[in-house]
């Protein structure tokens, strides 16, 4: 179901990037930095307009995957998927850093059919199997985009000692490879992360970063930085909170038969206080 | 008030023999807090040198739990200290933990600074309460002592006065 709403997003993004921002995807922890043998972590995931408020719709949780220190799965136990939001919680039977993430990448399509309508591909609530763009796309379709799209959400939760077996990147899509541990964020420090496009850096990375209470004030508040030669941004943080990092990378180096490639990366931080 | 809290302290650094040539004495006061549902505080002490960041811990106090580790749950809220040494150790660490204090003035053991190399440090406490509050309170001072010194500080929620006795 999270492999189905995503594209339609990606799509929209294309044509429309204010669009895209109207909901936001987010899985938040309700504690990062943990103590103790055998930590428990509870979390929420939603897709809504402000950031962290359950207001729109569940994230789904089939296409979400925790997994371990020792980079292997951690089971979700106890899900939920109720009418704004999805919970379900882990266990840290492991000392060292979790990544709880879903990622998805493949072709995007869209055109113009002879009578006029958009069309696009793959469709709405559809995986396509391999091979099926050749079937599906009409090669001589006007106004034919093709691009190669990924998605990627994240966030992280740490046991005892930090650790950064979890960091390692998988060379497809839009990633982040944490310079500053995210679990190790703390109020008026600066931190690093670099972004890497298909496992290179991604230069001019457009990052935005949003703190939670967005409800409580009237403007979001945002950080807007982008990423250097190197693929670096660094974010200055101006108080403790929870923030929701989102990332767009969109460039003409894509491999044929698309045309461009696009990747969008997000990730829930929490910053504490000194 | 503030007057007797001094002469307890400087009570207690002569009772451990304070004036030792080369040495740090510490006292550590946890205030009375009139609450309904009082716990004491996990309280952590540590020294930190302000170059190299080495840190090396004096005590910490928190809710040494038998049968289970439920206390350790919440070490993370001495955040500065779970940051900079807590989450890289294996608790109880020998010499250096012990159960929670009564609110009260505490001679702190300093044993452990005993081979303090010269330098620039800080003296940092961490308090952190259960449904309540959080204070970090920091005194800097040069290893060794060119002169006998008195530091002190003064704690405004969950920590009283800190004071530290630095003898050439």
């Amino acid at each position: 179901m999270m492999k189905t709403k995503l594209p339609l997003i990606a799509l929209l993004a294309m044509s429309l990037p204010l669009v895209a921002n109207a909901h936001r995807a987010w899985v938040l922890p309700a504690a990062t930095v943990l103590s103790g043998e055998n930590a428990w972590v509870t979390f929420d995931a939603a897709v809504s307009n402000d950031i962290f408020y359950t207001d729109h719709a569940p994230m789904r949780l089939n296409g979400m995957k925790a997994i371990g220190p020792d980079g292997k799965e951690v089971e979700m136990q106890n899900q939920h998927t109720g009418k704004y939001r999805s919970s379900f919680d882990l266990e840290l039977s492991k000392e060292g850093t979790y990544k709880v993430f879903s990622a998805s990448s493949g072709l995007r399509a869209r055109w113009e059919t002879e009578d006029g309508k958009r069309g696009f591909w793959p469709g709405r609530g559809e995986t396509p199997a391999p091979g099926e763009f050749e079937k599906a796309v009409p090669k001589n379709a006007k106004k034919l985009q093709v691009s190669q799209s990924s998605r990627r959400m994240e966030t992280f939760v740490t046991a005892g000692q930090p650790s950064k077996t979890v960091f390692e990147l998988q060379n497809e899509g839009l990633e982040m490879q944490p310079i500053t541990h995210p679990n190790d964020l703390f109020s008026g420090e600066k931190a690093q992360f670099r972004f890497m496009i298909d496992g290179k850096p991604a230069v001019g990375v457009e990052v935005t970063v949003i703190p939670d209470g967005s409800r409580y004030r009237n403007s979001p508040n945002e950080i807007k930085v982008v990423s250097d030669k190197k693929g670096v941004v660094s974010v200055e943080w101006p108080s403790a909170g929870r923030y929701w990092l989102e990332a767009e990378y969109q460039d003409d180096k894509a491999a044929k038969p698309a045309t461009t490639r696009q990747g969008s990366y997000s990730a829930t931080l929490e910053v504490l206080p000194q | 008030m503030i007057k007797k809290m001094t002469a307890m302290t400087l009570l207690g650094f002569a009772c451990i023999g304070a004036a030792q040539a080369g040495d740090l004495a510490l006292s550590v006061e946890l205030p009375r807090i009139d609450v309904a549902e009082y716990h004491r505080p996990y309280v952590a002490m540590w020294v930190q040198n302000k170059d190299s960041g080495d840190v090396t811990n004096l005590v910490v106090w928190y809710q040494l739990d038998k049968s289970g580790e439920k206390g350790e749950q919440w070490l993370k809220d001495m955040r500065q200290w779970w940051r900079r040494s807590g989450r890289s150790l294996d608790m109880p660490v020998d010499g250096i933990t012990g159960a929670t204090q009564q609110p009260g003035v505490h001679i702190v053991d300093t044993k452990n600074l005993k081979n303090l190399a010269a330098g620039s440090y800080k003296l940092y406490v961490e308090a952190a309460r259960e449904v309540g509050g959080r204070e970090l309170l920091q005194i800097p001072f040069e290893w060794p002592a060119k002169s006998s010194q008195l530091l002190e500080v003064q704690g405004k929620t969950e920590l009283g006065k800190i004071a530290l006795q630095l003898t050439p």
